[in-house]
């Protein structure tokens, strides 16, 4: 055998293992996918979202309850979590750049990225569930807040580093203040990657279950006060998939549906927009 | 013969200045240098002489990053602008600079142009308009751009950005105007536009422009410096310089003996 021909073997070989790979990985990503799209547009119905749930047992009923709190717990979480990361960023890729403490926040919030979503779920229990009393919709806006912030802080770092440095020192040479370079020339340059970034950290958190478990729990009736439990569409599901009644396995598959959608449609969003910007 | 300008003011004097990076690397020597009113003068040398270092100390840009030293005095008019008390935002609005790659800001090209006049408290739009329409023209480029004044900056071409920039720093009325090699980045044409623009500016401004392009030098400034390794060889009038100079060193950079 030549040289030339043993090549072209580990060459085909390396393809075909390769390929395998990246078949299987695909292959249960659309299985999961296309048995919650099944599963979950026969259960959907108009009544899933204007219905709150039906005593346990009792067929019918909806969850509202759940759509709501999903959305209260999400918005919360945003309004807390994306300001916190975006002013963070800019402190690390602005008024921090180059130093030490920079690098160090830059590291702790990769670290922080990967931290298991319900050790933050157990510490918030710790330090806004327990002193209270209750579970309570706050503690799980905050438990979301923080699994938002390293990814959004992180982004806004990374973003507002690739604005080059002339585009600063033009602002400069017109005799701008530092924040008024960063909020009117800065931001306007990083705007879509932050966006995107902000995008992808509220579709990472939408589909968090264990911190909530923890925090907000569950809700049978319907609430929009943040001070009680308050019903989750990912709590949701986890507590009916494991309930014994073929109703709530139905709804469970609807929420399930609905969740992953919006999730879809957010990361689209995000995906597009970069694609849109940096093409 | 050349003759003499009758009336030459000086505009900025550059006396015994040093300048640290980091504190540590002396990047400029001594250096002594009058900037005369409504004149171009082009600062010549080799690639790391000094020459944007010196640049950069007019409108003391390198405060931007710490570290970094001068020593000596640069008399403004009257005003030592390297002392501590010097107001930076002032001193950037009254000394523009260009760099050498057009740095449009992500916004509509009039709104580019209205940038520095709403730093410095313009909100009127009607007087807006009428100043962003008056640098437009300064800069040769209202013709082209008068159409689209909303679309954006960077929907210009790299020759019309570099005007467009050259007019958001003259809107603000600057007294001196610094030129960090503002062509190297353009073609022939463009670059052609920008040099007769500076002629045409220096009745209004002084100018201050670095460049590599010996051949640029000669021909749109009235004064010439010529640096290397951080110190000022020679300075003069520009046709002198380049007929004939004192230097050695001089002669053999500007008759293309190295560099």
């Amino acid at each position: 055998m030549t040289i030339v021909q043993k090549r072209k073997i580990e060459g085909t070989i390396a393809l075909t293992f390769s390929t395998l790979a990246a078949f299987l990985g695909l292959f249960w990503l659309v299985f999961i996918l296309g048995d919650v799209l099944v599963h979950g547009m026969k259960a959907l119905n108009l009544n899933l979202f204007i219905n709150d749930p039906a005593p346990a047992g009792v067929e019918g009923g909806g969850l509202r309850n759940a759509f709501v709190g999903q959305l209260l717990i999400t918005l919360f979480a945003t309004v807390i979590g994306v300001p916190v990361g975006v002013l963070g960023g800019t402190f690390l890729a602005e008024y921090a750049r180059g130093r030490m403490i920079a690098r160090m926040i830059s590291i702790l919030a990769d670290i922080m990225v990967s931290v298991p979503s319900i050790v933050i779920g157990t510490f918030i229990y710790a330090a806004l569930v327990r002193p209270v009393g209750h579970f309570n919709g706050w503690a799980g806006s905050i438990a979301l807040a923080i699994i938002m912030v390293p990814v959004v802080l992180r982004t806004t770092e990374d973003m507002l580093s690739l604005v080059p440095w002339t585009l600063r020192e033009a602002a400069f040479a017109l005799g701008a203040p530092y924040y008024k370079v960063i909020t009117q020339i800065v931001y306007r340059g990083a705007a879509t990657g932050i966006l995107t970034g902000i995008l992808l950290s509220i579709a990472r958190v939408a589909g968090e279950t264990a911190p909530l478990l923890f925090t907000s729990f569950n809700n049978s009736f319907y609430s929009v006060n943040m001070n009680q439990p308050i019903s989750s569409l990912t709590v949701t599901i986890f507590q009916y998939a494991m309930g014994p009644y073929d109703s709530w396995h139905e709804q469970a598959w609807a929420a399930a549906f609905v969740i992953t959608i919006f999730i879809l449609i957010l990361t689209i969003t995000g995906r597009l927009i970069i694609k849109w910007r940096y093409r | 013969m050349e003759v003499p300008v009758v009336l030459e003011q000086i505009e900025l004097r550059v006396k015994g200045l040093n300048f640290y990076y980091s504190g540590v690397v002396h990047a400029l020597k001594q250096i002594n240098l009058p900037i005369y009113s409504n004149q171009v003068t082009a600062l010549i040398g080799p690639s790391g002489c000094g020459k944007t270092t010196l640049l950069r100390c007019f409108n003391r840009m390198h405060d931007l990053y710490p570290g970094n030293r001068y020593e000596g005095e640069i008399y403004f008019v009257k005003d030592n602008i390297l002392s501590p008390e010097t107001d930076l935002i002032s001193l950037r609005s009254r000394i523009g600079m260009v760099f050498q790659k057009p740095t449009p800001f992500p916004m509509s090209i009039f709104d580019n142009i209205a940038y520095g006049l709403k730093l410095k408290g313009i909100k009127k739009r009607l007087e807006l308009s009428e100043r962003v329409e008056k640098a437009l023209v300064h800069a040769a480029l209202w013709e082209e751009v008068k159409d689209k004044l909303n679309a954006s900056a960077y929907d210009l071409s790299g020759g019309q950005q570099q005007r467009l920039v050259i007019a958001r720093a003259l809107a603000v009325d600057p007294e001196v105007l610094l030129f960090d090699e503002p062509t190297s980045a353009l073609d022939p044409i463009s670059t052609a536009k920008i040099e007769e623009l500076t002629a045409t500016l220096k009745k209004e401004v002084t100018i201050i422009i670095v460049t590599h392009n010996m051949q640029q030098a000669a021909r749109i400034s009235d004064r010439t410096g010529f640096m290397m390794l951080g110190e000022l060889i020679e300075f003069g009038i520009t046709n002198r310089i380049f007929t004939a100079p004192s230097e050695k060193l001089t002669e053999d950079y500007v008759t293309g003996r190295f560099g």
